[in-house]
């Protein structure tokens, strides 16, 4: 068992109000003024401006790029090729370590994708390095592009998603479905999909002596910091990397991509600093994507709807030179008990950009396939999608055996279904109405993702003024890191947050690791609080062991840090301001170090997951097949809220990717050459405001005492997890048609 | 983008004199045109501005009762014109229904009848597109061509044209009055657009150089005002261009159609009168059977340009179908939250399944 | 070759020679007057992170060139507060939680100004949410947004009730 760390009361407590206030965010008014600084908004003297010339087929060789057309272009500085690239300390190619992704840097003339740089442009102004690009007019040697699931040479990776193993069982699948009373076997397709952030991946990049400063937005500063070193054979020391603000990550933004350090190069070649900012249309290709999958359940139950045997098989792609594959199936893993699970995943390689994480991967792709079939089993079975999966509720993690941490899962089923008023769903599909005669339907999905932690360090201070300053190199991409880690940092201080100042989105503060996996508040979070807990027990002996203050001989009894002063915890009317007890000591600040890790042994005991349950209205006009998301509810048990308001918005966010995944996006990939035909925003949809009318997200109490100090699991990406295949459930309970392929689009529904 | 030559003339005939010269394009809001240059597939050597033109910022009603919407009109201006709403509902939804509310304050009424086809292909300078380099091909035919034309098609494009505003007009015997090197001249907005036949590259008959003053609505036109309608499918409820779209104005007399127009879009290069079907109309007590009578002689030489979009056949018949339907119920007093989209609200309950 | 240009940004008169008539009014500001609070999403009329008011009304400065722009009135997101004083559809973003990476929010607050001052919308949600459809959030601050407007657009009504 591992400790349990919440109920043993240190002997210095800090006691504050700040964690599970709805604070607005800190960075508020900046972001509403206009005056946030984004990567691409950096002010250096004498920018250059840089833009990538990028391929246009998917597999072959530039033979030719017309250099000297682009160089005579008014304000053209120069062009990079392959040929005047500056020098790399380490190949582009290689990979020492399984986060180590290939980059395309003009290592050679190959094009291994579309859309990947062959060339870049660097001019005095925008304009002419954007017509440079184009006077590039690149002509290639072409060989057949690979794009497509039914590519040949399908083989079975090794490891899918972050070295979890591509194939997983436990108990006898193919006897359970031979034995069993009702079975489904369906499969799902999924898109390609683009993480497609507001903000393009920019790079504002600045070489002073053997020093640089890069500014670009990042998920993961110390990692961008390193990989730099690495390439450019430097110190880390001298790369700064500042990333205050990014205008949107989902992954896309988590290691530094090829063309951000192209952005470097261009700054190396000229001399001077160099801004490139991404082209939408160049975020199709070498800054990562979802893959496209192809999943295949099977599923059977006994005479009573009770599971006895799940299969979910995925076929995916990955790029022809680098490895992430979808992990897809692990969904499986985790969600519905059956005695007999098994999951298992198929790759083949085609002509694209390396496929990357991208907000829930593996997740949110398994889960509408998941909860597609689970919902056809429970059809199968005559039974309520609700009833059907609360009767297949695992109690235990069904893969692995291990008990939850903790599970509010029946929770959000009830809340959820009360709230939406479920009760009131038709069983059979096609029976609902609404005043205007459009069908309405029905559906639900499970919501689910692992509570993780990464690595992460904080620093606190506590300065002779009595205020405090907390360091941690964390990352706002929108889940607001500026506000909720201020409040931990100032509960962990016994401080107002007015007291404190925050400071962050640098990576020259303590590496708080990545902000991905929804473990940034988690595993930052502890960092914060145990910087902030060490602070306080350095300030606490400085006090309890000094005779002239009011606290001395309190050591065994321990005191509480609370808005700025230490009380005596068994006599609290004794107390001494922070400033009181620096200012005897003769201190001007006083500092501490924290660090937050997995707990390996919490991990081995614990399967820990945050939980909930989406319930989706759709309408769908019955001619057209059109339809809209109507009314979406979710209930979600994800641990300690640090911040109500912050934590709606990201399950808000979640739950409109789920309609997106459902409705409307997808990579449109011409087969024939592999290239996406509609790298826009035009035609690449996401939903718009009119689409999702009506949100509510519950979180449902849940005190989790295993998964990290705090008690926080995160809600980051679990909102997109059970929202698509509730939409997908909706849209079949409304229509009576299964569209498996997805997005489910209107062709399909009246086709 | 290329460089170009900026000349923001004066007069009208100054600007039909500079545009005349081969490689000059005529600048509006230029939503469609710099959109286009900044992806390459326009590249013009001069610019000539008409946004400083007098007398092309206004909509008139004429002495004859006809409606002349100057070609610098917004489109949201237009929209929003209380009078022109009421006299023409269904264009005013149409114009609603289109694009964005920031692009609608840009664009103008010319620019709209002007905008070029969202056929991706055509938008991608690496593809064979025999619209953008006559001869070089069609990537869509045998692509990636879900929502490609239905009707009026040929083996060289297969492309849609892309505008909302153009169907009620088309349906309402809209006349573009332009301004050309051989002087001025009118044309029925339904001889506007050129099918694609063997010159896809060919869109319209104007002339190089030839400047649309107006659009021009008969008087006839605000007869329909009591049942007129713009009906869009999208794969998005707004911010999309129409998978297949419909206009529908009647005209009744006491519990008949004396008369009515019809016109679809997103099936053809050219917004497209449906005028069998509206014959077929004319004298009829209106219902759903005839409604969907008229909906099948409207798609009656409709055929998929590929198997992905055959659904459009059904689907333009069932959205001319409900657009009579609509209209026989009625104009709405407001255009609807979500215009002409199927979630607006309706009042009659209209829809059948 | 270069042309005269003159231009209100924000109240205050500017002339500047501009040298290449291919500057978007969006580039203008961020790249040659240092108003780097307009984004850019897609640049191509497609997302409306750019969005501004040109002349009172709202409009993608993207697709709009500076050069044609000659004489216009543009107000930007730098130009909405009054000192210290947030302008109510700031403070009802900041208050409904109307964005989260906040890369959108310039153009959704120029866009729900717009929306305010065409006053098609009123008070009616749908109306709201179709108003500011024109304005793509891939964070899906949507919820928020619209609250956000609904909000202001009270505020600002309770202030013309109590001028007039
Ligand atoms: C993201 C996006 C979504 C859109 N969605 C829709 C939609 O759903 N429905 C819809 O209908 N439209 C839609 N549009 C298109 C939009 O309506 C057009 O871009 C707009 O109407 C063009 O008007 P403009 O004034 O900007 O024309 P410009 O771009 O200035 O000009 C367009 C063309 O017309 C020529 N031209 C302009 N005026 C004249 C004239 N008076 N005489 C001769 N030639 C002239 C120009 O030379 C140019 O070739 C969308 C556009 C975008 C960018
Ligand atoms: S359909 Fe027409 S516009 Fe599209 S690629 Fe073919 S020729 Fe070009
Ligand atoms: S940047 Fe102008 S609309 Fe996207
Ligand atoms: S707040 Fe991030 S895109 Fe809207």
């Amino acid at each position: 068992m591992p400790e349990l760390k919440l109920n043993q009361a240190p002997a210095h407590v800090r006691h504050g109000s700040n964690m599970g206030q709805p604070l607005t965010r800190r960075d508020g008014v900046l972001k509403v003024t206009g005056a946030a600084p984004y990567a691409a908004d950096s002010k250096v003297e004498g920018l250059l401006h840089a833009v990538l010339a990028v391929s246009t087929i998917a597999r072959g060789r530039v033979t030719h790029l017309d250099v000297a057309a682009a160089k005579a272009h008014p304000g053209v500085v120069d062009v990079m090729t392959p040929e005047n690239r500056p020098a790399l300390a380490e190949d582009p190619d290689a990979k020492t370590n399984p986060f180590m992704f290939r980059l395309d840097l003009l290592q050679n003339d190959r094009v291994r994708y579309p859309n990947q740089p062959i060339a870049v442009v660097i001019a005095d102004t925008l304009e002419a390095a954007t017509e440079g690009a184009a006077l590039l007019a690149p002509r290639y040697e072409t060989e057949p592009a690979r794009a497509g699931l039914d590519t040949e040479g399908r083989f079975s990776p090794n490891t899918v998603g972050v070295g979890n193993p591509a194939e997983a069982s436990h108990g006898d699948v193919e006897a359970g479905l031979a034995g069993a009373a009702k079975r489904v076997e369906a499969t799902y397709e999924t898109p390609a999909q683009y993480h497609n952030a507001m903000e393009p991946h920019a790079i504002v990049a600045h070489f002073e002596g053997d020093r640089l400063t890069v500014d670009t937005p990042s998920q993961g500063l110390a990692m961008a910091q390193g990989r730099l070193a690495g390439l450019f054979g430097m110190d880390p020391k001298n790369i700064l990397v500042r990333s205050p603000f990014l205008g949107g990550g989902f992954g896309s933004k988590g290691f530094i991509a090829g063309p951000q350090i192209l952005g470097v190069l261009a700054a190396k070649l000229t001399g001077r600093p160099v801004k490139l900012v991404l082209r939408r249309e160049h975020m199709y290709g070498p800054v990562g994507h979802r893959a496209p999958t192809r999943q295949t359940l099977r599923l059977a139950t006994d005479g009573d709807g009770a599971l006895q045997a799940l299969h979910h098989h995925t076929l995916t792609a990955s790029s022809t030179f680098d490895d992430f594959f979808e992990p897809a199936s692990d969904i499986a893993h985790t969600l519905y008990a059956s005695p007999a699970i098994r999951t298992s995943h198929e790759a083949v390689r085609v002509d694209s950009g390396t496929p990357l994480f991208m907000r829930a991967p593996g997740e949110a792709t398994g889960s509408i396939a998941l909860e597609s079939a689970i919902d056809e089993m429970a059809e199968a079975c005559g039974m309520d999608p609700l009833e059907f999966r609360l009767k297949n509720y695992a109690e235990i993690e069904p893969l692995s055996g291990k008990p939850f941490s903790s599970k509010a899962l029946r929770e959000c089923y009830r809340q959820g279904a009360e709230r939406f008023g479920w009760s009131k769903r038709s069983l059979a599909p096609r029976q609902m109405r609404d005043a205007d005669g459009l069908l309405v339907g029905y559906g639900m999905g499970t919501a689910t993702f692992p509570a993780l932690m990464f690595q992460a360090n904080a620093k606190a201070i506590i300065k002779r003024d009595g205020t405090g300053v907390v360091e941690s190199g964390t990352h706002d991409m929108g889940q607001g890191a500026w506000t909720a880690f201020a409040q931990v940092a100032a509960d962990s201080l016994g401080l107002d947050i007015e007291q404190i100042e925050y400071r962050a989105g640098r990576s020259d503060l303590p590496d708080a690791g990545i902000a991905g996996g929804s473990a940034h508040t988690a595993t930052a979070g502890t960092a914060i609080h145990r910087a902030g807990a060490a602070v306080i027990a350095k300030l606490a002996a400085l006090a309890t062991e000094n005779p002239d203050s009011p606290l001395y001989g309190a050591g065994n009894a321990g005191v509480i840090a609370r808005e700025g002063r230490l009380h005596r915890r068994d006599d609290e009317s004794r107390s001494e301001t922070f400033a009181a007890i620096l200012d005897r000591a003769g201190l001007d600040q006083i500092e501490e170090s924290g660090a937050a890790a997995t707990d390996p042994a919490a991990a081995g005991a614990y399967a820990m997951h945050a939980h909930g349950a989406v319930f989706a209205e759709v309408k769908v006009d019955p001619d057209f097949g059109q339809i809209r998301a109507t009314r979406l509810v979710g209930a979600f048990a994800a641990g300690r809220i640090i911040n109500p308001k912050l934590v709606r918005s990201q399950l808000f966010g979640g739950m409109i990717w789920g309609v997106s995944f459902a409705l409307h996006e997808h990579a449109a990939v011409d087969h024939r050459t592999g290239r996406v035909m509609n790298p826009n925003l035009g035609e690449y949809h996401i939903p718009v405001n009119a689409d999702v009318p009506a949100l509510e997200a519950i979180t449902v109490d849940e005190h989790d005492p295993h998964v990290n100090d705090l008690g926080v699991k995160g809600v980051g990406e679990i909102g997109i997890t059970g929202s698509a295949g509730a939409v997908a459930n909706a849209v079949w309970h409304a229509t009576g048609v299964r569209v498996r392929n997805f997005p489910i689009t209107l062709d399909q529904l009246i086709g | 983008m290329n460089r170009f030559e900026y000349l923001r003339p004066a007069t009208a005939a100054d600007a039909v004199a500079a545009a005349a010269q081969p490689g000059a394009a005529y600048l509006a809001a230029g939503t469609n045109l710099l959109d286009l240059m900044k992806g390459g597939i326009a590249r013009p050597d001069t610019l000539v501005d008409i946004t400083r033109l007098p007398g092309l910022d206004t909509v008139e009603t004429l002495p004859d009762g006809s409606t002349r919407i100057g070609a610098l009109v917004r489109n949201a201006r237009l929209a929003h014109d209380a009078g022109f709403a009421r006299r023409y509902p269904a264009v005013a939804e149409a114009l609603l229904s289109g694009a964005s509310p920031q692009l609608r304050n840009a664009a103008t009424a010319g620019g709209n009848l002007l905008q070029r086809t969202r056929c991706t292909y055509f938008y991608d300078t690496a593809s064979a597109c025999n619209k953008r380099q006559p001869g070089s091909g069609c990537d869509a035919l045998h692509g990636d061509n879900r929502l490609h034309a239905v009707l009026g098609w040929s083996e060289r494009c297969i492309a849609t044209h892309p505008s909302d505003f153009c169907v009620p007009l088309a349906a309402l015997d809209a006349v573009v009055e332009t301004h050309g090197p051989a002087g001025p001249r009118e044309i029925p907005l339904e001889a506007f657009h050129l099918l694609p036949g063997d010159a896809p590259e060919r869109e319209t008959v104007l002339q190089p150089g030839e400047l649309i003053l107006a659009v021009r609505l008969p008087p006839q036109a605000a007869e329909f005002a009591a049942h007129s309608r713009y009906l869009k499918v999208r794969e998005r409820t707004s911010y999309a261009f129409a998978v297949a779209s419909a206009a529908a104005a009647l005209r009744m007399e006491g519990d008949r159609v004396a008369e009515a127009r019809i016109a679809l879009g997103g099936v053809a290069l050219k917004p497209w009168r449906a005028r069998e079907a509206e014959a077929l109309l004319a004298g009829q007590k209106p219902d759903a059977a005839l409604f969907r009578r008229a909906a099948d002689a409207a798609l009656a030489d409709a055929r998929p340009s590929a198997p992905a979009n055959a659904f459009k056949i059904e689907l333009a018949r069932r959205i001319v179908a409900r657009a009579l339907t609509l209209a026989a119920a009625g104009t709405p007093n407001r255009i609807p939250a979500l215009p002409a989209s199927p979630f607006a609200h309706q009042t009659g309950g209209a829809h059948h399944a | 070759m270069s042309s005269p240009l003159t231009l209100t940004v924000n109240g205050v008169q500017r002339r500047f020679d501009l040298d290449d008539p291919r500057v978007t009014l969006l580039d203008l500001l961020r790249e040659r007057l240092d108003l780097t609070g307009t984004k850019k999403g897609c640049d191509r009329g497609q997302c409306g992170a750019c969005t501004i008011l040109v002349d009172g009304q709202r409009i993608n400065s993207c697709l709009a060139l500076a050069i044609s722009h000659d004489g216009a009135d543009i107000l930007t997101i730098e130009g909405v507060a009054h000192g210290d004083a947030l302008h109510p559809v700031q403070a009802a973003f900041i208050q409904h939680d109307g964005f989260q990476c906040g890369f959108c929010t310039p153009g959704q607050i120029m866009s729900a100004i717009g929306l305010i001052r065409e006053g098609q919308a009123g008070d009616d949600p749908e109306r709201v949410r179709e108003g500011m459809s024109g304005n793509l959030c891939r964070c899906g601050a949507y919820a928020g947004i619209t609250e956000a407007v609904l909000e202001a657009h009270h505020t600002l009504n309770r202030k013309a009730e109590q001028a007039a």
